[in-house]
């Protein structure tokens, strides 16, 4: 009864995704398109642990989703407070055409490729390696493994675009004017939730070494704490500002380059932990990765320059 | 015969065209972001469908975690080009062409 059961659901969850994302791309209402794309989200997130990925279902479900659905929604308050939408003229019909079919040839190429690829199962797979070397990574998740000690490096290039996105929405203006604050009963749901997911962020970059979760996750969770407390009104989400706000900043990819050049000491090269260390040492990178990426996710959500940056007026507010 | 990873590498392809094409075509700033991130979903999905190994085999870790860090910089970028849309209608209010 399993096979034939889990295919239907495959298939029903397919054309529900499907769907929605044509709903989300082409309904009328902007408002109306953002909801569906963060129900949308949601959804992949089941596809994900359908095909045994419960670590990129949590990052979906947080950042993908979440996170993003909140940028898009703060995004499109900019068009009501701000200038009257402009109405887009629609396209000539030539071009609406030859990108449909070169749309629809790329298709049709990909998947072509796609179904070759599987059918004989060509190429090298690194998967039977990071198995067979899991036990000297220091963790016991695998995705754990290969994102912070056997391709390291990329993930510590990813905490650096991180930064790199943050920096430029700095410097594109000041941040969106606080919402007015909210009424009793929506500060008392702040005041429940935020602690809540304060604590499951915290289970989260725990149980990240040897299940799925880790700093990403736990990052999009702390994030969700502050976006849910500028919701509620608070003027900095939590966030300290100035100078502590700078160093949490950049806490991640700093921590994550000192321990990587500090390995390098020996013979080692950059990055290549000592085995005994690892466990501890990758533990110490995701605490700083952690707060790193929640604090940018809530300041890249503020819009800009918190106001209480340009010269250190304001200071206290934890 | 269909397999749960030809299903949802199929479904990845799909969805990715259809990102793709109304990044393309549409004309709204707002709207074509949200369909770049509809396309990255498609292209996260193919990876997470090669990953596959069966319901009973572990899947191949190496492809997650390059969604895990794609997801992430997609989000960067998105908050990027809505910063930078945010900048553009705040200073131009005449005139415009995408």
């Amino acid at each position: 009864m399993s096979f034939d059961a889990l295919l239907i659901l495959d298939v029903l969850l397919a054309a529900l995704l499907l769907m929605l994302a044509i709903a989300a791309l082409h309904s009328h209402s902007m408002h109306q398109s953002i909801i569906l794309f963060i129900v949308f989200g949601l959804v992949t997130a089941l596809a994900w642990a359908r095909l045994k990925a419960p670590d990129v279902a949590l990052a979906e479900a947080t950042i993908g989703s979440g996170v993003a659905g909140a940028l898009l929604l703060a995004a499109l308050r900019d068009n009501r407070s701000g200038s009257a939408i402009t109405p887009s003229p629609g396209r000539p019909a030539w071009q609406v055409l030859s990108v449909t079919y070169l749309v629809i040839g790329l298709m049709l190429t990909a998947a072509w490729a796609f179904l070759d690829a599987h059918a004989n199962n060509s190429g090298p797979r690194l998967g039977g390696l990071v198995q067979a070397e899991l036990a000297n990574s220091g963790v016991g998740n695998p995705v754990t493994a290969v994102l912070l000690n056997f391709r390291a490096f990329d993930t510590l290039l990813e905490l650096a675009v991180l930064l790199a996105a943050l920096l430029g929405v700095l410097l594109l203006g000041p941040a969106r004017p606080a919402p007015r604050p909210a009424g009793p009963v929506v500060t008392q749901l702040v005041a429940w939730l935020t602690p809540l997911l304060i604590v499951s962020a915290g289970y989260v970059l725990w149980v990240g070494a040897h299940a799925p979760g880790g700093a990403f996750q736990a990052g999009a969770l702390l994030a969700a704490g502050g976006i849910i407390m500028r919701l509620g009104g608070s003027r900095y989400s939590g966030l300290p500002s100035g100078f502590w706000m700078r160093l949490i900043a950049v806490g991640g990819s700093g921590v994550f380059l000192f321990v990587g050049l500090a390995a390098m000491s020996g013979d080692a090269s950059l990055l290549q932990y000592p085995r005994d260390w690892a466990g501890t040492l990758i533990l110490l990178i995701e605490i700083f990765a952690t707060l790193s990426i929640a604090a940018s996710l809530v300041l890249v959500y503020l819009g800009g320059r918190p106001d209480a940056w340009a010269p250190d007026q304001e200071r206290g507010h934890a | 015969m269909l397999e749960t990873s030809t299903l949802y590498g199929l479904l990845g392809i799909v969805l990715a065209s259809l990102g793709l094409h109304a990044v393309i075509l549409q004309t709204d700033t707002l709207r074509r972001v949200l369909a770049i991130n509809i396309l990255g979903v498609g292209v996260f999905l193919v990876f997470i469908a090669t990953a596959y190994n069966g319901p009973d085999a572990a899947p191949d870790p190496v492809p997650h975690a390059l969604v895990l860090t794609g997801i992430v910089v997609a989000v960067a970028a998105t908050a990027l080009a809505l910063a930078l849309r945010r900048r553009l209608e705040s200073s131009a209010e005449d005139g415009d062409d995408e």
